[in-house]
């Protein structure tokens, strides 16, 4: 008896649909977001996490009228991020809907955001996105760097230095995401969720790299993630919620069943 | 007439609590508010709260709504969620602040280090996710919530009474916590029902139903 690990699906948005891609192009169309929200929520997820990936600022309020939708429905805590660039936009989508707001990208520019929302609004609202990759020094050392703009920029810093820093500003939560492994599916990179979880105090949300039913067990077992988050496996109904539930129960992982 | 009220302190997330209410009672009117006289007039108060409890109070002061919750908690059905659960209790770790003062006891910080579970794992702050929730009184809130239900916490801080009497329920992380009180027309809550799907759907229902039988 106890706190449960937490499943996470994540629904990528864009254009008011949910998509998939893989490292960020040949998106592929997986339906309708409240329709898939309605679907997770009665499988049993613990938690929903929207990305908003829409490029351009133009379709931005489709994603409020999204979570507004939802969360007239579905009474399970809700995480949104993407584009979330000042204090404004975290309290755009709390009086959505949303439960959490995912902030990426801005923290880096603006780390004081993470600061300012989180005294704001509470830590238990903010959540800082980490996208993070391994790369290699000039004296050969390995080393995980975090990037920005969905990945596309690397900022020189290193992804565990980071997650303790933006515990210290106030973040309630830390969703870590391997770009190594993202669309692979070959498994979460568990060297880098065990080091940032064992590095920080708040609870990490393991991302990035889901095939099969035994990674999501490997992310907590392995990992110590406190959550884990998939996308594609579920979408195209390879397996329910339900299904990497009773498997993780199996392996002797507390879940909410 | 407004049938609930919502306490709107300016902490914080409203609208999922009034979303889940309007759910269970899609007939009733509800009013998320800041105006004591309204609080006042409503026949159920709901007090939620995210955040820290020491701003939570200081905007309570701030908008005059202390005696219109002081009010609440002696004469109606009155449900308090998170911080609305603390704020009742006399003081807290948590900027050293006085609470309200209703319930007597105190509001602790889980130990930010070297909190493990069974397995020698460690424990993060905040407790976050969905937790069992013990129950040990038998209350017309509990109606039709199976014992040891999972509810959706998030919170670093929890309530200690200062006598088991008003405690309805507990949890462990690790160590068993009261996450649940109730006393004649209070009823108060450290999980958010508004997030705990059906489990907490049910507590909302029986709560907009709620007589309590010895409102002083």
């Amino acid at each position: 008896m106890g706190l449960a690990k937490r499943i996470i699906p994540c629904l990528d948005v864009t254009n008011g649909r949910v998509v998939k891609g893989v490292n960020f192009i040949a998106l592929r169309d997986a339906g309708d977001p409240i329709e898939i929200a309605r679907r997770y929520d009665e499988q049993g997820a613990d938690e929903l996490t929207f990305l908003d990936i829409t490029a351009s600022s133009d379709n931005r309020g489709l994603i409020l009228r999204i979570i507004e939708e939802v969360a007239a429905q579905v009474f399970i805590p809700l995480t949104v991020g993407g584009g979330v660039r000042e204090v404004e936009d975290v309290r755009r989508l709390l009086n959505a809907g949303a439960d959490k707001v995912s902030i990426n990208t801005s923290a880096v520019q603006n780390p004081q955001l993470v600061g300012d929302a989180a005294s704001r609004y509470g830590s238990q609202c903010i959540v800082v996105a980490i996208d993070a990759k391994r790369v290699r020094n000039a004296d050969d050392t390995l080393q995980w760097k975090v990037f920005t703009h969905g990945g596309r920029k690397e900022t020189g810093l290193d992804a565990i230095e980071w997650a303790k820093k933006m515990q210290l500003l106030g973040a309630g939560e830390i969703l870590l995401t391997s770009m190594d492994k993202d669309g692979t599916r070959d498994g979460f990179d568990l060297a880098l969720t065990r080091a940032v979880s064992d590095a920080v105090d708040i609870p990490v949300i393991a991302s990035g790299g889901v095939g099969t039913l035994h990674h999501l067990a490997e992310g907590v077992l392995q990992g110590h993630a406190d959550a884990v988050l998939a996308a594609s496996i579920f979408h195209y109904g390879e397996y329910t919620i339900r299904q990497a539930k009773a498997y993780m129960a199996q392996h002797g992982i507390e879940v909410r069943l | 007439m407004t049938d609930i009220a919502i306490v709107d302190y300016g902490m914080g997330n409203l609208r999922s609590v009034s979303k889940a209410l309007e759910h269970v009672a899609p007939a009733a009117s509800i009013t998320v508010t800041d105006d004591p006289e309204v609080v006042r007039k409503a026949g159920r108060v709901v007090v939620p709260g995210q955040g820290a409890m020491p701003d939570c109070l200081h905007e309570l002061d701030a908008r005059g709504l202390r005696g219109a919750v002081m009010e609440a908690a002696t004469g109606k059905p009155f449900l308090g969620i998170c911080i609305g659960l603390q704020m009742l209790f006399e003081s807290s770790e948590e900027g050293d602040v006085e609470g309200l003062g209703i319930v007597p006891g105190n509001v602790l910080r889980f130990p930010s280090t070297a909190i493990m579970n069974a397995n020698g794992q460690k424990l993060k702050v905040p407790h976050m996710g969905w937790n069992q929730v013990h129950q040990t009184i038998e209350h017309p809130l509990w109606k039709g919530i199976p014992n040891d239900a999972r509810f959706y916490f998030v919170h670093s801080y929890y309530v200690e009474t200062a006598t088991p009497g008003p405690a309805a329920a507990y949890s462990l992380y690790p160590f068993p916590f009261t996450c649940a009180v109730a006393r004649d027309n209070i009823f108060a809550v450290q999980f958010h029902p508004e997030k705990s799907h059906e489990a907490g759907l049910t507590l909302l229902r029986n709560f907009v139903r709620w007589e309590p039988v010895s409102a002083t």
